[in-house]
């Protein structure tokens, strides 16, 4: 019998075997017997009108069997792509919400809009058969980036979208906000751009669908984060398919980092075209094609506004933002910018007053939804840059000025004027151990270094916090969520005592299978070996929101740990039976139900096989079996953050930024498996270094193309990009979840942009450079210093 | 066009298009789906193979070069011809979490094996310079570079052994 690994320790993980051995199972490994291929044909436009496709052509080549247009699912009555999330303005209108056909009808409003679905016996014929197609496009002009489309005389994508804005939202005082400026002693301003970004896991989207005529069954195999939304989107507002008779499978997913979390046309096309082909059909998408069909994320213009007073306090924040939504609503995409973003605003800080108004814009480009971080990083990298510029423009040490508006510890939990209450944290506690574990003090030696061999070195922090665990459901619902956002776990006890748990969340790298049963080992005392987690099959798992946001383990887990206590309270139950005890003199500890003060003892096994086989069980008052499920909602979100100290040198030469050393201290509250959470901030870190250093979408003004369309136009963090980061932990446990967890998938995310850049401007500050905009690549460095009085030597 | 060549030390022929990519027979006609395909432009390594003992991306490579050669896949990389072991590369990988989603795994591991074996003593800046061919998204590059070094140490101290 193996041993028992709980919380705290670090265990290989159950999941590597077979990744590691090339035996995962990713949907573009899986074959059906008599599978067909389908190849989805893009709009080359980024703004037309449809006026016509001829099809005949291309259902004459050879192994066609079918050619769908949005005609067909018109004809069909299938329902648009649905929006779960609806805001409103400052009046309480209700964003605009034009219909998102799956198949574009009547227009195209980015490249890559879906026009036709070409199912063939081949991926090679299908290909060729799109070619065949003749669609006959009236071309618009295009409108693509946020400023240009609100200004009078703008393409317009939709007809009734005034100005092609979706919500003009706003949160906050505003009239609380110009009263502090007006007494402010010193204003900063500064004018940004989030860069936008596109998420690129390495797998690429993919789907598999199959009808079983015999019992009326549809299977989805999709490349998901969250197999349970798509059913319940798909089937019951797109297709019209009862959720019984619908199965969602997300297998092993090659990453995912939000792209995975929508319901993409592609699942509905191909489900509804696999009942009327009557065979599997399969669909994989290249990686050109997921460059301009994975909804992208960021793209917002900022202006924003510090008020202080003559120390430096902050007084007001405001902040005004155009957010680009892209061509259609993606699934959450209006709540990124807006719920996500402005209730971040206060940071780590004591502003008593914040006003945010966004723009939220629509565009001929792909729909733009949550990505890593989604509107925290843009909420942080505002903040965290403005604070950097009043500290200059001041004459005040950027720690300094940090220092002095910091919440301290004991004024947690505490209540922002932007909606959300920290339940607990020590922002100074994070700041203090990063900056000796970035040795800042010996920062100016290694300045000197630097500009002896001509480089200019710079320093940057980020003090920064973030929500997570989407949930709570009440919450989110006054913010206009649609649906519930809680999560659910059972916990199946076998007769044998080993555990299968089925939970609603979805590992695709964050190493779940492990956590999760060091969760169980813990909490029941059962062999680490002998737990298994099931996950990502609509027909296995009752029911779950999937993982994104940080979620998973702080709702997901906490689920899990509910019904682990269910499992030893009936177990209590069956052992106080057995033992011929009051339940309540039943004690539960490391795997043995005993009775209090005597060594009268069951093995959790013992009692699990009481339950399965009943001949001695208290059949009058208990049901057998050892099977409990929980459901989770939490009261709050978590708060977790931390301080990121990045380190950079600058070639003048070049341009080119290196980021010579990266130090993070982050406050996730407890750790479960601490390999897997340093694993998490690595990951989230280099995502972040990617934004501020590398990684940018741009498209063409007047066409609406998309320029950074494949890995060799946007640039990828690589292995040679980074130095070895420094990353710990700075617990305070969360008050509200059952473990004290707080989450850390996006936290490396959502400090890092700032730090890089804070550092590229520190390190170029003796130029007069006081912002540098994303991404700080060779050329834009370059082409600032050319504009900058170079000095003879770097100081 | 028939094809023989040696698959992970087993001699293996084929029937296959000439146009027929390396990384399409492995995947789909020969059910080795451990080699993955990321991109279209050569640029993610996750269809990296031995050719030879030499690393290539399978991605671009026509079947016809296999004729007479020597490929080895993720699926045939073992502690030792027969065992059941796994790879001191793949151990290494497991123990210092060198992988996350395991997308890339497979193509890292055999960049991996490829530069230990051309370069013993590998520096971290050896590693970070080999690995430029292969894209991970998950892990930030620290757990693999770690796990390289490590998984390169195991692999000479096996060779003394």
């Amino acid at each position: 019998m193996g041993n028992v690994i709980g919380i705290g320790a670090s265990p290989k993980r159950k999941e590597d075997q077979r990744f590691l051995t090339g035996r995962g199972n990713y949907v573009s490994d899986i074959k059906r017997p008599g599978m067909t291929a389908g190849v989805f044909v893009r709009s080359p436009h980024g703004h037309a009108v449809l006026r016509g496709i001829d099809r005949s052509a291309a259902l004459a080549a050879p192994g066609v069997i079918a050619v769908l247009t949005g005609a067909d699912a018109a004809a069909d009555k299938l329902g648009s792509l649905p929006c779960g999330w609806g805001i409103s303005d400052a009046k309480g209108v209700p964003m605009k919400e034009p219909p998102f056909p799956m198949l574009a009808q009547g227009k195209v409003r980015f490249v890559g809009d879906m026009v036709a679905f070409v199912i063939a016996e081949t991926p090679e014929q299908a290909n060729a058969a799109a070619e065949l197609l003749k669609i006959d496009y009236e071309v618009l002009p295009s409108v693509v980036g946020v400023l240009e489309a609100f200004r009078p005389g703008a393409p317009q994508l939709f007809d009734d979208v005034p100005n092609n804005i979706c919500c003009d939202w706003e949160l906050g005082d505003k009239a609380a906000v110009e009263s502090a400026f007006r007494k402010a002693a010193h204003v900063a301003k500064l004018s940004l751009v989030n860069n936008r970004l596109i998420g690129n896991p390495m797998e690429p989207r993919a789907a598999i669908a199959e009808y079983e005529p015999g019992t009326d069954r549809f299977t989805l195999w999709t490349t998901s984060q969250f197999p349970h939304v798509v059913r319940f989107l798909m089937g019951a507002l797109v297709l019209n398919i009862p959720q019984h008779k619908l199965r969602v499978v997300a297998p092993d997913v090659g990453g995912g980092f939000g792209v995975k979390q929508f319901h993409y046309g592609e699942e509905a096309v191909i489900t509804w075209a696999a009942k009327r082909v009557m065979r599997p059909i399969k669909w994989v998408a290249s990686r050109s094609e997921g460059y301009v069909s994975d909804r992208h994320g960021r793209d917002h213009v900022t202006e924003a506004e510090l008020a202080l007073d003559e120390t430096g306090k902050f007084l007001a924040f405001r902040v005004n933002t155009l957010a680009n939504m892209g061509g259609y609503l993606s699934t959450f995409g209006p709540n990124i910018p807006t719920n996500l973003y402005g209730p971040l605003l206060g940071g780590v800080y004591t502003t008593p007053a914040i006003y945010c108004n966004v723009k939220v814009v629509f565009t001929n480009t792909v729909p733009v939804d949550a990505y890593r971080g989604a509107g925290r990083p843009e909420a942080t990298f505002v903040l965290e840059r403005i604070v950097d510029v009043a500290a200059s423009e001041m004459g005040i040490d950027r720690v300094e000025i940090r220092r002095r508006n910091m919440i301290p510890k004991e004024a947690y939990p505490y209540q922002t004027p932007v909606l959300v209450q920290y339940d607990s944290g020590d922002p100074m506690g994070c700041l203090d151990g990063a900056l000796v574990a970035a040795d800042v003090k010996n920062f100016g030696v290694r300045k000197s270094a630097s500009a002896s061999k001509g480089k200019f070195r710079g320093l940057g922090y980020s003090t920064y916090v973030e929500a997570c665990g989407l949930a709570p459901s009440r919450f989110a619902g006054r913010l206009g969520a649609r649906g519930g956002l809680y999560e659910s776990a059972t916990v199946r006890v076998h007769p044998t005592g080993q555990v299968t748990v089925m939970i609603g969340t979805h590992n695709h790298g964050q190493g779940h299978e492990t956590t999760f049963a060091q969760i169980v080992s813990e909490k029941l005392g059962v062999a680490f070996e002998n737990v298994d987690i099931v996950f990502g099959d609509t027909d296995r798992v009752q029911f779950g929101m999937g993982t994104y946001g940080s979620r998973s383990l702080v709702v997901g887990g906490a689920a899990l740990s509910k019904a682990t206590d269910k499992v030893v309270a009936k177990g209590k139950k069956i052992a106080a039976h057995l033992l011929e005890a009051a339940e309540v003199d039943i004690q539960f500890k490391s795997g043995k139900f005993s009775v209090a003060g005597t060594d009268r003892a069951k093995t959790f096994e013992e009692i699990a096989g009481a339950a399965y086989v009943p001949h001695d069980y208290p059949l009058e008052v208990l049901e057998p079996g050892l099977e409990e499920q929980a459901y989770y909602d939490p009261v709050n979100f978590t708060y977790p953050g931390g301080c990121h100290i990045a380190e950079v040198e600058v070639d003048p030469e070049t341009g080119t930024v290196t980021l010579v050393n990266y130090t993070a201290v982050d406050d996730v509250g407890t750790v479960i498996n601490p390999m897997i959470v340093e694993g998490q901030l690595h990951g989230g870190i280099v995502q972040g270094v990617g934004q501020a250093l590398f990684e940018n979408a741009v498209y063409d003004e007047s066409s609406g193309q998309l320029l950074s369309g494949s890995l060799m136009d946007y640039c990828m963090p690589r292995a040679d990009h980074m130095p070895m980061m420094k990353v710990a932990t700075h617990s305070t446990l969360c008050t509200h979840t059952p473990m004290g967890v707080k989450g850390c998938g996006e936290v490396g995310t959502i400090g890092s942009p700032a730090a890089v850049i804070n550092a590229v401007v520190d390190a170029l500050s003796h130029l007069g450079v006081t912002h540098v905009d994303m991404p700080a690549t060779p050329n834009r460095i370059w082409r600032l210093l050319q504009n900058a009085s170079l000095p003879v030597a770097a100081e | 066009m028939q094809i023989s060549f040696t698959l992970n030390g087993r001699p293996t022929t084929v029937e296959v298009e000439p146009a027929t990519l390396v990384a399409e027979l492995l995947r789909e006609q020969l059910s080795l789906t451990g080699t993955h395909i990321g991109c279209d432009t050569s640029q993610c390594g996750a269809c990296v193979v031995h050719l030879d003992g030499l690393p290539v991306k399978s991605c671009t490579l026509l079947v016809p070069a296999l004729d007479g050669a020597t490929l080895l896949t993720i699926e045939g990389l073992q502690g030792a011809p027969g065992s059941n072991r796994m790879h001191p590369m793949q151990e290494a990988f497991r123990e210092h979490h060198g992988l996350q989603c395991g997308f890339c795994t497979p193509g890292m591991l055999m960049t991996a094996v490829a530069l230990a074996t051309e370069k013993p003593d590998l520096t971290e800046a050896d590693v970070r310079h080999g690995l430029e061919g292969n894209i991970c998204r998950c892990t930030g590059y620290q757990n693999i570079v770690v796990s390289v070094m490590a998984g390169a140490a195991a692999m000479n101290a096996a060779k003394g052994e």
